[in-house]
């Protein structure tokens, strides 16, 4: 542990940049076998390690983005960028209000906000892959998707959602890589979310994204018994980049290009 | 945006009916949507028109049963959605919102659609988001519509489905009653009636052993206050559905055959049906004449659903009996050895006598006296402040002994129906117990029997009339 951290601290360094790092823990790199079929192919994917931050970005956080880069604020933002939902619930434009606590993740943020929030920091959104797997994991094992007891708790943790506003990040137990609140807590943007279906355009609606009918579910899902994530899929198949939604947020990933084997 | 779009629609619609002879261009119709298992009137148009129709995604917490909550994901709130009606040739303008407090994304795939994913592929909403499209109706018959978004099971396993009628354009045959009923099938965690919040079992879901098998998503929905409503003489209509996911229905109403029975929810037409099969994913368009009052009740004939699992309605037919229809008659003598077996019965505490006799009357008098005591006018006199009653009370005792028939008069009013003897069913002190009760019930005047007053009676033969 101590290794991954100094590691992180080093390459960090080397990267030349000075941020709050204690946000960000390293994942090792491997491969796994995605819940997504594409091309019907179930085949090992490799990923190559990598740093995440280990809770979504909150609101606190993003308020801060928002101070520092006022062309985000929610009456200056161009509609193209953020539509017309982006941080509709907070008070005013630098103000979330007594309702919203800060340690919430943020919700309400558009793709190209969440892409901007991470460039930023030097970082960006995490890829489908990079997500998945750091999600897979659980406090001991690299891989814990095949423990129906876990996939229970998760599948009941997310309709406990059901009416209400996200809890504050970081108060359930971290996976193996010290991340919380990856299957649980928010739906999460990841950057190549219009991309990791059949069709690679989500903004038509006429063509062929085959997760959107019925039967393209079974097709697309390699794993049809992850409910859970296939939750998640459809929630991001149905976003345009500029929506929003009150329980999409994000965290930030950086490369650290450290192909550590597992 | 939504503004331009219906104004882009309205323009095209006034295009396509100028070219058209019949001008009903302006036929722009939003469709007023009722909560089940009430549906919206019928339609008299005689030409298409254009349908606005405005389904909104909501996931909320409610009861599923008594004391037992569930969290369900519904169109606009209920579970079936509304029943949405349109005419063979309309054009739906589909409006599917998903409300900003949703979690997840829905859409909706609807079997009156002919188009991909019947819909499913361009309503893909996220939550605080609207989808809007069109089709045309074409096909007359019964429809469901659900949810098709991944996980497709758990979507509708939640309660997202309902149906959608399209009338032929010469219109349904007229019926007295309407009435909307989709079944469906639950999963849940902890056991049936299980209180408390329960959480969805995805186990159960993908084994097909439902937690509860119900009408219109709650045990209790089409029951008591609830029950659904008829008047002897009346035809009722019901509109079916199975939203499943998994299980077909064996749908059956105790007591009724049905007249017709549009199979499948096409228009294929069955007469003189006892059971009609309802697929998932499918529907039935059932007619019956109720000609007898009464309670009729609406089940799951893969009846362990029905008492086991909530699959359970009810039909509540007021008016006068049809005795050449349906009676009862005498029960046969009892044997010796009945009668024996009966004697040895524990007899009630005298403070219990009320209690007794409410039970019996429940039982057996409520019948035809019905629970008010008030009878029904024509058929049964009335107890209740009855001058017969309450001139000779003790006359009582053989009457209900030995029954009654020939013609009296009862506040005024004429009765020639028989009363059957209950003698030799009850027992001296249970024709105490009930006459006590009835006396002192309904406004009565008071008064008290003794069993042994009831012993006198029967000891004396059927001349104590």
């Amino acid at each position: 542990m101590r290794a991954c951290v100094l590691t992180l601290v080093l390459t960090l360094a080397w990267c030349g940049q000075v941020f709050a790092d204690a946000n960000y823990r390293q994942v090792a790199g491997g491969s796994f076998v995605s819940a997504l079929s594409l091309d019907g192919a179930r085949v090992p994917v490799p990923v190559a390690g990598f740093a995440m931050r280990s809770t979504p970005v909150t609101v606190a956080q993003y308020l801060a983005f928002v101070r520092a880069h006022p062309e985000w604020r929610r009456d200056r933002v161009p509609g193209m960028y953020a539509g017309g939902g982006y941080l509709a619930s907070w008070a005013g434009p630098l103000l979330p209000g007594p309702a919203i606590d800060p340690q919430q993740p943020v919700t309400e943020v558009s793709w190209f906000a969440a892409r901007a929030f991470c460039a930023g920091e030097a970082a960006r959104l995490p890829t489908w892959y990079q997500w998945e797997y750091a999600a897979a994991a659980d406090a001991s094992r690299r891989d814990a998707r095949g423990d129906p007891a876990r996939q229970t708790r998760i599948l009941q943790k997310l309709l406990e959602r059901t009416g209400r506003a996200p809890a504050a990040v970081g108060e359930g137990s971290a996976n193996r890589y010290g991340l919380h609140d990856m299957n649980t807590l928010v739906w999460e943007w990841v950057d190549d979310y219009a991309a990791m279906f059949v069709n690679a355009d989500a903004r038509d609606p006429g063509q062929g994204n085959l997760l959107k009918l019925c039967g393209g579910s079974a097709l697309a899902f390699a794993n049809r018994a992850a409910y859970p994530l296939m939750m998640r899929v459809a929630a991001l198949a149905a976003m345009k980049p500029a929506d929003v939604s009150g329980n999409l947020g994000f965290r930030c990933v950086r490369d650290t290009n450290r192909g550590e084997t597992p | 945006m939504k503004h331009t779009v219906i104004i882009a629609l309205a323009i095209g619609a006034v295009l396509l009916g100028a070219s058209s002879a019949p001008v009903f261009a302006n036929a722009l119709i939003e469709e007023v949507l009722v909560p089940p298992p009430n549906v919206p009137p019928p339609i008299h148009r005689d030409h298409p028109a254009r349908v606005i129709v405005r389904l909104e995604t909501k996931e909320i917490v409610k009861e599923i049963a008594d004391g037992v909550r569930y969290d369900f994901w519904t169109f606009n709130g209920s579970v079936p959605g509304p029943l949405i009606r349109v005419r063979q040739g309309d054009t739906v303008e589909m409006h599917l919102k998903n409300d900003p407090h949703s979690h997840m994304a829905h859409n909706i795939d609807m079997h009156a659609v002919m188009g991909p994913g019947g819909g499913a592929a361009v309503s893909v909403t996220a939550p605080g988001h609207e989808s809007v499209f069109e089709f045309k109706a074409m096909r007359a018959g019964l429809y469901i519509y659900h949810c098709a978004t991944p996980p497709v099971p758990m979507h509708i396993a939640n309660g997202m489905y309902g149906l959608i009628l399209v009338e032929p354009p010469q219109g349904l045959p007229k019926a007295d009653h309407e009435y909307y009923v989709v079944q469906g099938d639950f999963y849940t965690t902890n056991g049936y009636h299980t209180p408390g919040l329960q959480s969805f079992d995805m186990k159960k879901l993908l084994l097909e052993q439902p937690t509860y098998v119900l009408f219109n998503g709650r045990e209790g929905s089409l029951t008591g206050v609830n029950a659904l409503t008829s008047k002897v003489g009346d035809t009722v209509r019901l509109f079916v559905g199975d939203g499943g996911p998994n299980l077909v229905s064996s749908f059956h109403v105790i007591g009724q055959i049905f007249d017709s029975v549009n199979v499948e929810g096409g228009t294929l037409v069955n007469h003189n049906v006892q059971t009609t099969l309802i697929p998932a994913g499918g529907a039935a368009m059932v007619e019956m004449h109720t000609q007898v009052p009464g309670t009729y009740l609406l089940v799951d004939h893969s009846i362990t659903r029905a008492f086991m699992q909530g699959a359970l309605g009810q039909l509540v037919v007021k008016g006068p009996l049809a005795p050449d229809l349906y009676k009862k008659l005498p029960d046969g003598p009892v044997t010796a050895a009945a009668a024996t077996a009966a004697t040895p019965m524990a007899m009630p505490a005298v403070n219990d006598a009320m209690a007794d006799g409410k039970r019996v009357f429940g039982q057996i008098c409520i019948a035809c006296h019905q629970a008010d005591g008030k009878g029904l006018p024509g058929a049964f006199p009335p107890l209740a402040m009855s001058d017969f009653l309450n001139a000779d009370p003790k006359r009582a005792i053989g009457i209900v002994l030995h029954g009654l028939s020939g013609k009296i008069t009862v506040d005024h009013t004429g009765y020639e129906s028989a009363m059957p003897a209950f003698g030799p069913q009850l027992n001296d002190d249970e024709i105490a117990h009930v006459l006590t009760y009835v006396l002192n019930s309904f406004n009565n005047k008071g008064g008290n029997v003794a069993p042994d007053e009831v012993k006198a009676v029967r000891a004396g033969g059927a001349k104590g009339r």
